[in-house]
């Protein structure tokens, strides 16, 4: 069990390795002179060269790279090419707000998910089971950004009822614990939950059904066993795999915001990206990518960490 | 499959008594029979056959914009007694864009671009991502090792933010967004070939193959092939949707296919501001996507079922 | 030298020396061996031309392993095979698809060793083929020896292996076997998986196919019945080692090794007055990572004393055989050893054996 908890954590490393490399040479499978986004086309030859040795860009790769992790290791991600703002300053209030979003979207999704998929599973092939299976897969067939779009015309639009945009009163960047800000988070929250929830529901349906038909669940059913008795040994077996879809979805939710962001202005890591992606803003690409990217790896392995610990079937060597 | 061998002359007679079919053949007829695949399979092609009819049926030229005529409202839904000139109703079925160009017309050619970019990237990592998984999975040893561990960093990504941080690098386009897509699905297709070449491998029938003497190629063809495409090739039917979806959205964000082209993620950016005075005509292309990915899923829900028989 | 045939005048078909595989057991932070399963242990044995030699052991001896070792479909770690005389991949020697050809194995499972999504003639004209057979002359082939080996070909070459039952499937594995026409057949628990009456059938079967064939037989098993039945000769395992090999009377009439009566004793008898009531072999087998030292068998072995933890024994004529060939790996078979039961140096060959002797009825 330890070795398995040290070699899980271990394992982490390389991928770090191959994360931050592949990151790192997003500059260079960019096309054109990553400079262009600061200097006009026609600046002096020795203001470009200036320029490039202030960024560093006429060291060898490899000097680069070193540099670079270096640097990031230390909570350095460079500085904005279009702010001139170092890029760890502009990313940490959004990096707030889509945790936010994302935590809200989770509870909706998950919620709703466990709940229908519990109900599919264990009154299978009826037509509550077709309904919610029904709703599993419209949620992970919908283009999500379209639904935003759905959701503002209905309850913005149609009803004026919830706003549209933003995370506040008009310009507001953060979040402040208002009701009215909660009414900014309730599209965009529910928007991005359907994904998640159709997922969710779709795996706690499989594996309700699964432990139903298990010998032994079927035998203490045999026996009249109280119905609480037989449900506590579905979650028992439910749990764990739910746990690991849920902690994966919580981190495509993180990355994958970036659609809903930009449906609903929301001011988080997925707006900054877009934005980087427009202004054509290299390090502050690298800088949110990057570090969405290593949540991600970081969730992985505290996802699998769990799921050992919980689940008494997985004994890993 | 292949052509199985010609039979001798008494065995059709024998055969009609106990008959036998091939895989393939069982799965066919468990198709037909499940309804609810079949309606998707016969929406797809009817949304296939609609894009590539598009410039035959479509009543507009995609492109000619008219800005008197801009953002018009459903000519179907103004039948209902608004209006006094019957031919106008039918002009524009589905209104016109925020161009004055007709929406019907623009579904019906978007449908070329997002079933394309949407399909595209699958296929591409169906062939390499599959090649990949089973090299690695049949040969194993520091091969496996490489590839499974290269792959293992892509996997770190979540597949919207990869697609994002290769497509917003590379800029927008056709291509490049067809490229980032298949780097998106190349991982997942790799783990699925690379697990059931692994477990097909280490059968006895292949063992059997070796033992009498077969060189590795055949081996592969004729035993580890056959056996390993239909998992993988279901897996990869269940992407399609997700392709559609990410292609789609790239083109929403602008990353995409670039204007005046006709394609409904593209056509949902551009018609985004006019969710306050058309709102069923914003939200029609995003409709069409729906539609489609429900199909997709669904198509490859039932081949899953149908593809699950012990033979 | 040991294990030589009985009638050992001819060079045999197949001899065996110091053949070895031990399996890593991966483990630790770096994923290195961290122990060794001592699969196959250094066995040495031979097989006349015609012959069949009957192997017998606990399940994970080793039996699978060596017939895969024999193979090459796992690459032993020492020991030569030599096949027909010819050393196997060594100058001068016999190739590994030559030695393929004229050696052929049947599986235990019946339904795993059959690809699913070939029918039974693509099954039986594949091997052929790939040796460089015209297609439409394998299929005859493949129609003859389904004829061969029982099934009417009209009925069964166009079916799938999920259309057969278990004695059709192992018949269809027998005839992809003899596609190659191989001298020697290597049957790894090929009847096991079938019900009593299709196993006779299926034995019937390989007896006339060995007489019209002229094929000599490795005929793994854990059923005792049925490898006296079949075999010319048996050779008992233990932990990875040949602990009694010699004519089959010789092992079901006078076994010399402990284990191999112990064995016998588990055996269900035909006689019901024969049957045991307790339990000869007590006990799991020891752990083939750590085997004991010594003898192998002594932790359960009713006769063991301080010379078998002490040396290991050689696998030897047994004093006093009774039977041309009779070899075991016993202390108490060899004259000398310092085992108290052991016949004294020099004392002639009606000794009593002391591992039959009072123990059978
Ligand atoms: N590929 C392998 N890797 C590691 N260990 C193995 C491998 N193959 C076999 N072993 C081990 O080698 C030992 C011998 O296995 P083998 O299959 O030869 O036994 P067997 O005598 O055929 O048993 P059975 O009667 O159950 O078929 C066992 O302990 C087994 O666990
Ligand atoms: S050598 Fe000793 S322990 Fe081994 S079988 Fe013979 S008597 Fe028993
Ligand atoms: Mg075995």
């Amino acid at each position: 069990m330890l070795t398995f908890l040290i070699r899980r954590i271990l394992y982490v490393v390389p991928i770090a390795i191959g994360v931050t490399f592949f990151v790192f040479s997003l500059v260079h499978l960019a096309p054109g002179d990553p400079l262009s986004a600061v200097v006009a086309g026609d600046a002096p030859r020795e203001v470009v060269d200036m320029l490039r040795a202030a960024y560093g860009f006429d060291q060898p790769m490899i000097v680069q790279y070193l540099r670079w992790v270096a640097r990031a290791l230390s909570g350095d991600l460079g500085r904005s090419l279009a702010t001139g703002r170092p890029v760890a300053a502009e990313m940490f209030a959004a990096i707030g707000n889509s945790v936010l979003l994302a935590f809200l979207a989770a509870a909706i999704g998950f919620t709703l998910g466990a709940i229908l998929g519990g109900i599919a599973g264990y009154a299978q092939s009826s037509w509550l089971d077709k309904l919610a299976s029904l709703i599993a897969i419209l949620g992970v067939s919908v283009p999500h950004y379209w639904l935003g779009m759905v959701l503002v015309i209905l309850f913005s639009v149609n009803m004026n009822a919830l706003p549209a945009i933003g995370i506040g009163p008009a310009g507001s960047a953060f979040w402040l614990w208002t009701r009215t800000d909660w009414s900014h988070a309730i599209l965009p929250a529910v928007t991005l939950s359907v994904i998640p929830m159709g997922i969710v529901t779709r795996t706690v349906r499989a594996t309700v059904a699964e432990t139903l038909a298990m010998e032994f669940v079927q035998a203490l059913k045999a026996k009249g066993l109280p119905g609480h008795a037989v449900l506590l040994h579905v979650v028992r077996n439910v749990a764990p795999v739910c746990l690991a879809v849920m902690g994966l979805q919580f981190g495509y939710l993180l990355g994958g915001s970036i659609l809903v962001e930009t449906v609903f202005s929301w001011p988080g890591t997925g707006f900054l990206l877009n934005d980087a992606i427009f202004r054509r803003d290299i390090p502050m690409l690298q800088g949110v990518i990057l570090v969405l990217a290593m949540f991600f790896v970081l969730l992985n392995l505290l996802v699998d960490i769990v799921q050992t610990l919980v689940d008494p079937r997985i004994r890993r060597g | 499959m292949a052509a199985q061998p010609p039979a001798p002359a008494i065995a059709t007679s024998a055969s009609a008594a106990t008959p036998t079919r091939g895989y393939w053949a069982t799965v066919g007829r468990r198709l037909m029979r499940d309804r609810v695949t079949m309606a998707c399979a016969l929406v797809l092609a009817l949304i296939l056959l609609a894009a590539l009819l598009a410039p035959l049926i479509a009543p507009h030229d995609p492109f000619l914009g008219r800005m008197p005529r801009r953002l018009r409202p459903f000519g179907i839904l103004n039948s209902l007694g608004m209006s006094d000139n019957p031919r106008a109703i039918l002009e524009h079925p589905f209104g016109t864009d925020e161009l004055g160009r007709d929406m019907l017309t623009r579904i019906l050619y978007g449908g070329r671009l997002s079933l394309f970019m949407g399909v595209t990237p699958v296929f591409n990592a169906l062939v390499i991502g599959g090649l990949l998984g089973i090299v690695a999975g049949f040969l194993g040893g520091w091969v496996n090792t490489l590839i499974m561990r290269t792959i293992d960093v892509f996997y770190a990504f979540p597949s919207v933010l990869l697609a994002i941080a290769i497509s917003g690098t590379l800029g927008a386009g056709i291509v490049n967004a067809i490229v980032s897509l298949t780097v998106v699905f190349i991982p997942p297709i790799v783990r699925v070939s690379e697990s059931v070449t692994t477990s097909v491998r280490t059968l006895d029938y292949v063992d059997a193959a070796r033992a009498s003497g077969l060189g590795t190629l055949s081996i592969l063809r004729v035993h580890v092939l056959r056996n390993v495409f239909g998992p993988i090739f279901i897996y990869a039917t269940s992407l399609i949707s997700v392709s559609i979806i990410l292609a789609s959205g790239l083109s929403f964000l602008g990353l995409g296919v670039e204007p005046p082209n006709a394609e409904w993620g593209l056509m949902l950016n551009t018609l985004r501001p006019a969710i306050y005075t058309r709102p069923e005509v914003a939200a029609l292309p995003g409709f069409a996507i729906l539609v489609t990915s429900v199909c997709f899923n669904l198509l490859s829900d039932g081949l899953r079922s149908a593809m699950d028989v012990r033979i | 030298m040991s294990g030589a045939p009985a009638s050992g005048a001819a060079v045999p078909l197949l001899a065996v020396e110091g053949l070895k595989k031990h399996f890593p057991i991966l483990g630790g932070l770096l994923r290195r061996p961290v122990a060794w399963v001592q699969a196959v242990d250094g066995i040495d044995f031979a097989v006349a031309p015609g012959e069949t030699l009957g192997v017998v052991g606990e399940s994970g001896c080793g039996k699978s392993t060596t017939a895969r070792l024999l193979m090459h479909l796992v690459a032993p770690d020492a020991g030569t095979v030599r096949f027909g005389g010819r050393a196997i991949n060594a100058p001068g020697g016999i190739g590994l698809s030559e030695l393929r050809r004229q050696m052929q194995m049947v599986f235990q499972d019946s339904y795993a060793s059959l690809n699913p999504r070939l029918t039974v003639a693509d099954t039986i004209a594949s091997a052929p083929a790939g040796h460089g057979m015209k297609r439409a002359d394998a299929q005859r082939l493949a129609h003859d020896l389904l004829a061969r080996v029982g099934l009417e070909p009209a009925l069964f070459l166009r079916r799938y292996p999920h259309e057969l039952s278990g004695g059709q499937r192992q018949r269809v594995n027998i005839a992809r076997a003899l596609a190659l026409s191989p001298r020697l057949l290597i049957l790894d628990e090929a009847v096991s998986a079938l019900d009593k009456s299709v196993e006779a059938q299926v034995l019937n079967l390989l007896l006339d196919l060995k007489d019209d064939l002229g094929l000599t037989y490795i005929f793994i098993s854990h059923d005792l019945n049925v490898v006296q039945f079949i075999s010319d000769r048996v050779m008992v395992m233990y932990l990875g080692r040949v602990v009694e090999i010699g004519p089959v009377e010789a092992i079901y009439a006078e076994p010399a090794h402990p284990y191999t009566r112990a064995l016998l004793d588990s055996m269900p008898a035909m006689d019901p007055d024969r049957r045991t009531t307790e339990p000869p072999l007590s006990g799991d087998p020891p752990n083939p990572i750590n085997p004991p030292s010594g003898c192998r068998f002594r932790t359960r072995c009713t006769f063991a004393e301080a010379v078998c933890t002490a040396r290991e024994p050689a696998l030897d004529t047994v004093a006093g055989a009774k039977f041309a060939g009779h070899h075991a790996a016993c202390h108490m078979a060899r004259a000398g050893s310092g085992h108290s039961k052991a016949p004294a140096p020099g004392a002639g060959g009606d000794s009593a054996n002391p591992v039959t002797a009072g123990a059978r009825p």
